[in-house]
């Protein structure tokens, strides 16, 4: 099977901080991955480098061989890298369906000139979004939800909306930081289902960061965990739990 | 109520020609009452210098209001266009048909601003916040300063014998396109892209927005535009003098931008009217305007930082909701 991820000794300083190192990893087409670590183990810091956000100080990032290192987020993302954020990150003031809309942009070029003189092409385009960014609402039940400003959802609905922005852009990988936090067991619930269906309907691979262990264990084919900035073990969820390791990791000694 | 409503359900094109027909009628109106002498001189100026301000202010808006970048170098770019312009039409007078020589330094006007544009724009707009507010404040105070030591265009002593070609046809057309484009632009992809980065400049960038490009668009757009009022400015008065362009022009216009309201382009042209006529109607306050204006700002601010402010506003706005409704 081919790779979309692969991730060979990146690692990053700040400053002194050595914050994350000689990270490996490998992410199989339509694989479901967790990565999961303590607070502070770097494991936002390793999302930002696949997404541009920090340039790694070493290491090499390849998406389906492509190699990712010095390109810019916004090429990233076009590349086929999406991702929703730890600190939920919409565009407050606007709708729910712009918010999709917006990640719907770079596969609806058209020109300026289409843009100022609302050519046809214009119309048509736009006619075309309005419909994908409610087809991609309806997956998450968002779509009665379209024309209210995005900071008035609920907060578990944030969340989706988020995934659903990060859809928008045709992934071909996921990133999820922490979808399930600040969601109550149910809502967990929901959202694991609604993770699951993404991956199938879209045919992506997802790599989600979670301290819920239940999701973790629920869903991923296959984990990683980070500590101190470093792999401590990657394996199968039950691998993952059984090794004593991870439980010293979380507990401490 | 009922004419409103149907209004709203309207096609695109049907709307916008219903749109055009009271436009023009309201440009007939005017003309034609000016023409009698209902309007007097006097009333047509402050009108012209409307239109001019409508440019301005709703231009300004699409970098401060719906960009989010805090810009006090409008009034730079209102210098370079009207300099610009003034300088092809005093040159080529005679040579050519006049609205042509006119529609020419309209054109360069805007296109030179916008080039002034790129070379602020491109170093600084990396920059964020307070930084970009100063820098580029002093691209404004730079170009006076040229303006004031450039002998080729009249330096202090200013720069006279500028043909008089604008008039009210061409303020208030221009002025209709500015606010045309800029809702167009505001309404599409390339505007979703704007208002994108000031809502969250990292999301915008992870959901494959070039944040770059765009903030540079909406800065040259917005630039073409000051360059365009400039050149009708130097047109209608006939002379330019570099201290026109201080500034407290820059102020003049965002205090415009922030009554009306931070991305809403009917609150731009709006408070363009009202903010200049007002000073007009008093002119024995004039003296105290940029102490008014000032004051406004902070007025402003408060309302929309005041949580209880805030909420007084709503309610105010709810109760008239009742009461059309
Ligand atoms: N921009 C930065 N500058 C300096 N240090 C940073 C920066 N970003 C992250 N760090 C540090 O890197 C380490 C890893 O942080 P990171 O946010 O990746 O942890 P995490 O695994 O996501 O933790 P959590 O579960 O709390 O979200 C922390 O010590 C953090 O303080
Ligand atoms: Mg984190």
């Amino acid at each position: 099977m081919m790779n979309v991820l692969e991730v060979k000794d990146l690692g990053i300083n700040f400053g002194g901080l050595r914050a994350v190192d000689h990270f490996n990893l490998t992410i199989e087409q339509g694989e479901l991955y967790g990565l999961i670590g303590p607070n502070g183990a770097g494991k936002t810091t390793v999302f930002n480098m696949l997404t541009g956000v920090y340039a790694p100080s070493d290491g090499q990032i390849m998406l389906q061989g492509k190699t990712l290192n010095n390109l810019s987020c916004h090429k990233i993302a076009q590349l086929g890298i999406a991702r929703t954020f730890q600190n939920i990150r919409l565009f407050k003031d606007l709708s729910v369906i712009d918010n999709v809309k917006i990640g719907l942009h770079e596969r609806y070029n058209y020109s300026l000139v289409s843009s100022l003189l609302k050519t046809k092409k214009y119309f048509l385009m736009e006619q075309q979004m309005e419909k994908e960014a409610l087809d991609l609402l309806e997956v998450f039940r968002l779509h009665t939800y379209a024309h209210i400003k995005a900071c008035n959802l609920p907060y578990g609905k944030q969340r989706e909306l988020e995934i659903a922005r990060a859809l928008a852009t045709h992934p071909k990988l996921l990133l999820l930081d922490e979808p399930a936090a600040g969601m109550n067991p149910q809502e967990t619930e929901e959202l694991m289902e609604v993770i699951k269906n993404v991956r199938k309907k879209f045919n992506i691979s997802i790599l989600l960061i979670e301290h819920d262990m239940k999701l973790v264990m629920g869903i991923c084919e296959k984990i990683t965990v980070l500590n101190y900035g470093s792999v401590l073990l990657c394996g199968t969820p039950d691998e993952v739990v059984n090794d004593p390791r991870v439980i010293k990791a979380y507990l401490g000694d | 109520m009922k004419v409103m409503e149907k209004y709203k359900e309207m096609a695109f094109w049907p709307k916008m020609f219903i749109n055009f027909i009271l436009i023009l009628a309201i440009f007939l109106l005017i003309t034609v009452l000016s023409n009698v002498g209902i309007i007097s001189n006097y009333y047509q100026g402050i009108m012209l210098s409307i239109c001019i301000n409508v440019i301005l202010v709703v231009s300004l808006n699409i970098t401060t209001g719906f960009l989010g970048q805090l810009t006090l170098g409008h009034a730079g770019f209102m210098a370079v266009g009207a300099y610009s312009g003034a300088f092809l039409s005093k040159n080529l007078m005679g040579t050519l048909p006049d609205p042509l020589i006119f529609l020419l330094a309209i054109i360069v006007g805007g296109v030179v601003a916008m080039a002034f544009g790129v070379i602020v724009g491109v170093p600084t707009l990396r920059l964020k916040g307070d930084y970009l507010a100063i820098i580029t404040l002093a691209f404004g105070e730079v170009i006076k300063n040229i303006l004031l030591n450039l002998n080729i265009v009249g330096g202090a002593s200013g720069y006279i014998g500028i043909p008089r070609y604008t008039n009210f046809l061409w303020a208030y057309w221009l002025a209709v396109i500015t606010v045309v484009l800029s809702i167009a632009l505001i309404n599409s992809r390339h505007g979703r892209a704007i208002v994108s980065i000031r809502e969250d400049e990292i999301a915008s960038e992870a959901s494959g927005i070039d944040t770059k490009k765009f903030k540079i668009l909406a800065f040259v757009f917005a630039a073409f535009f000051a360059g365009v009022a400039g050149c009708l400015y130097a047109h209608y008065m006939g002379i330019l003098e570099p201290k026109t362009f201080k500034f407290d022009k820059s102020i003049e216009i965002l205090v415009m931008v922030v009554l009306g309201g931070m991305g809403n382009i009917k609150g731009s042209i709006i408070s363009a009217i009202v903010l200049t006529v007002l000073p007009q109607l008093l002119v024995s306050v004039s003296g105290y305007r940029m102490l008014l204006y000032a004051l406004a700002l902070i007025i402003m601010m408060l309302f929309k930082y005041d949580p209880t402010l805030v909420k007084l506003i709503n309610n105010i706005k709810n109760r008239f909701k009742k009461v059309r409704g």
